[in-house]
């Protein structure tokens, strides 16, 4: 398990060893024509590469274009429950947080289906918070069974399951499983998470081996920017990502970047990401992993989206609900987070194509599960 | 040039072409019009089957492509079987390019399941091309179990690193039956004119002209690099010698 490998590390050496990075160690690791390594990977976040951000973005751009080509898939949330037993102290759905809760019924479902594939939609990620009495894995099965006939690829960011869990899910046609560790600090991981299932962080950091186990499609693995020293963070994530590449070798591999965003009845972020940072984060990524997907969502806004599309983002979302019932149903109830590009899919389909890409909205097949 | 024969199909043009990568369905249909391209992949994964105005479809009905669909995604022989049908079933043809790469890293095709798959298909009635590592020994046992050609790899997919395997293709070419197609890893039309001399019998070329600055152009170029490669090859290169004619021959002596 990937827990053995993570105690060898020490947070504050490893911040220590990525704040010391040089210039040289930089454009050593640009320069590079043979597979970069984790070393590499710190120098390009550290803050010895904010100078190179220019010849960074070209060669992820270069790099990005060779393996995926000019296109960008599309996927759309469908938030289908905001009960959550959890207190995290980012999030809108935490249990602490006096708010309706809700989840959809099958009726609703099925309504909220109906909007999204109008939109255009192949490509479905289900989102819950963790509650097992009413969203547990007999709610999932029971919505992937009513949702698989409509899209051609299904993901979900729910709670961890066990391995025989996500092995019954993937049978009913689970393809892509997201769950970021939202902070490797471990210490900080327990002030964000003290109550619930949640608050096991070994737990959660061993997901994506139980997810190996039962050989899932895809994983998307990623912290939550805000909680932490993003460069540490995203160190822990690369070393992650390395780790199950090479364990799990069947299974594909994607990394999102989710800045924390205003919610009611969240905290403040400790550490604040700028715009820059976020793109040396992204080519970073690019240039240490020719083959990783990436994905942005309307977490950010239109400007940064925009041009963000030709620097390495492989993946975007567009007209987003993060409440409940969004779509059709209760469009009112409360958002998880507040977004930031309001623009529908089919606008962002146009700034992709004025960006001279290729939306693709379908890339899987329902048959091929 | 002579023609190629592959099935019960003749072709005039020797460059096969894949559609992913493109920055749009219309530049795509450009550029394999430009290429003069009869046979086109298309995978299974991309396209709507049962939509007749799935939108890589419908830039694709002309009368001189033949559709080949591509099993891209499957990882097993059992999906691929699976797959295999449906395609036959919604797209019309029993033409197939047999793709089975269970690590998506790399997309290295596995041989093991490729086999068994090719076993399977072959007995269902398809025309079956698979894409495979360049490994003569496998292109004998994928002979045997009857498929139409076979594709190996001249390097990892989509890395443009040209013919990294030619010592192996040139012993698959040298021994097989059924044509070989080189797939995968061709970056420039230089790569392509190099298999075709050798004496390949096609390439199949996808994210060198889709990733281009001008598709259109790059596909003009391939066209160009293949043709005259295949003509060169039936023309009979000469070959180059590495050893002096020496001004005493060790050898005269046996006519005297």
């Amino acid at each position: 398990m990937f827990t053995e490998l993570f105690n060898t590390y020490n947070w504050e050496q490893t911040k220590q060893s990525i704040y010391s990075k040089t210039k040289i160690e930089v454009e050593q690791a640009l320069n590079k024509t043979s597979k970069r390594d984790l070393e590499d990977f710190k120098a390009l976040i550290s803050p010895a590469a904010a100078a190179y951000l220019e010849p960074m973005a070209r060669l992820s751009q270069q790099l990005t274009q060779k393996r995926f080509g000019k296109t960008i898939q599309m996927y759309v949330p469908l938030y289908l429950s905001n009960e959550c037993q959890n207190i995290c102290t980012y999030c809108g759905f935490s249990f602490d947080n006096k708010l309706k809760r809700k989840t959809l019924t099958d009726a609703e479902i099925l309504k909220e289906v109906e909007a999204i594939k109008a939109l255009g939609y192949e490509h479905v990620l289900l989102v819950t918070g963790e509650a097992n009495q009413t969203v547990g894995v007999p709610y999932l099965k029971n919505a992937i069974r009513l949702i698989r006939p409509h899209f051609s690829l299904i993901s979900i960011e729910v709670q961890p399951l066990d391995q025989h869990e996500y092995e019954e899910l993937i049978t009913e046609g689970l393809n892509t499983v997201l769950v970021y560790q939202e902070t490797y600090h471990k210490e900080d991981y327990k002030i964000h998470h003290p109550k619930g299932k949640k608050s096991n962080f070994n737990y959660r950091l061993e997901t994506p081996d139980r997810l190996g186990r039962a050989n899932i499609y895809k994983i998307g693995l990623g912290t939550l920017i805000g909680l932490e020293d993003w460069r540490t963070d995203s160190f822990f994530t690369a070393l992650h990502l390395n780790y199950l590449e090479k364990k799990y070798w069947r299974t594909k591999y994607s990394i999102s970047f989710p800045r924390l965003r205003p919610a009611e009845g969240i905290i403040e972020p400790k550490v604040i990401m700028n715009d820059k940072e976020l793109v040396q984060l992204i080519c970073a990524y690019r240039i240490f992993n020719e083959e990783i997907e990436l994905s942005i969502s309307t977490r950010e806004n239109e400007i940064f989206r925009n041009n963000i599309i030709k620097l390495g983002i492989t993946s975007m979302s567009a007209g987003s609900k993060t409440n409940p019932g969004g779509y059709a149903v209760e469009k009112e109830s409360l958002e998880q987070f507040e977004i930031s590009d309001e623009r529908s899919p089919k606008e962002i389909e146009d700034v992709i194509k004025s960006n001279g890409y290729e939306a693709v909205w379908k890339d899987w097949d329902n048959v091929l599960m | 040039m002579k023609k190629l024969k592959i099935g019960d199909k003749e072709f005039n043009s020797r460059l096969f072409t894949g559609t992913g990568k493109f920055s749009s369905s219309k530049l795509m249909e450009e550029a394999l019009l430009a290429s003069g391209s009869e046979l086109v992949t298309v995978a299974l994964k991309r396209v709507d089957m049962n939509n007749n105005e799935d939108d890589i479809l419908k830039h694709l009905y002309h009368p001189q492509f033949n559709l080949l669909p591509n099993t891209s995604g499957v990882r097993t022989a059992k999906e691929a079987v699976f797959a295999a049908q449906l395609s036959r079933e919604a797209l019309e043809t029993n033409w197939l390019k047999l793709e089975i790469h269970p690590d998506p890293k790399y997309l290295l095709p596995d041989p093991i399941e490729t086999l068994k798959a090719a076993e399977e298909l072959s007995k269902l009635g398809f025309i079956i091309l698979p894409y495979i590592h360049a490994d003569p020994v496998l292109c004998k046992h994928l002979e045997n179990a009857g498929v139409a050609a076979v594709m190996p790899l001249g390097s990892p997919i989509g890395s443009n690193s040209g013919l990294q395997t030619k010592r192996f293709l040139e012993i698959i070419i040298d021994q097989s039956n059924v044509p070989v197609i080189v797939d995968a890893g061709i970056g420039a039309p230089s790569h392509a004119a190099e298999a075709m001399e050798m004496g390949a019998d096609a390439v199949l070329v996808n994210t060198a002209i889709a990733v281009s600055e001008n598709p259109i152009q790059m596909a003009m170029a391939f066209k160009m690099a293949v043709e005259a490669g295949r003509m060169a090859f039936e023309a009979k290169l000469a070959k180059p010698t590495n050893y002096a004619e020496a001004s005493s021959p060790l050898t005269s002596f046996l006519n005297s």
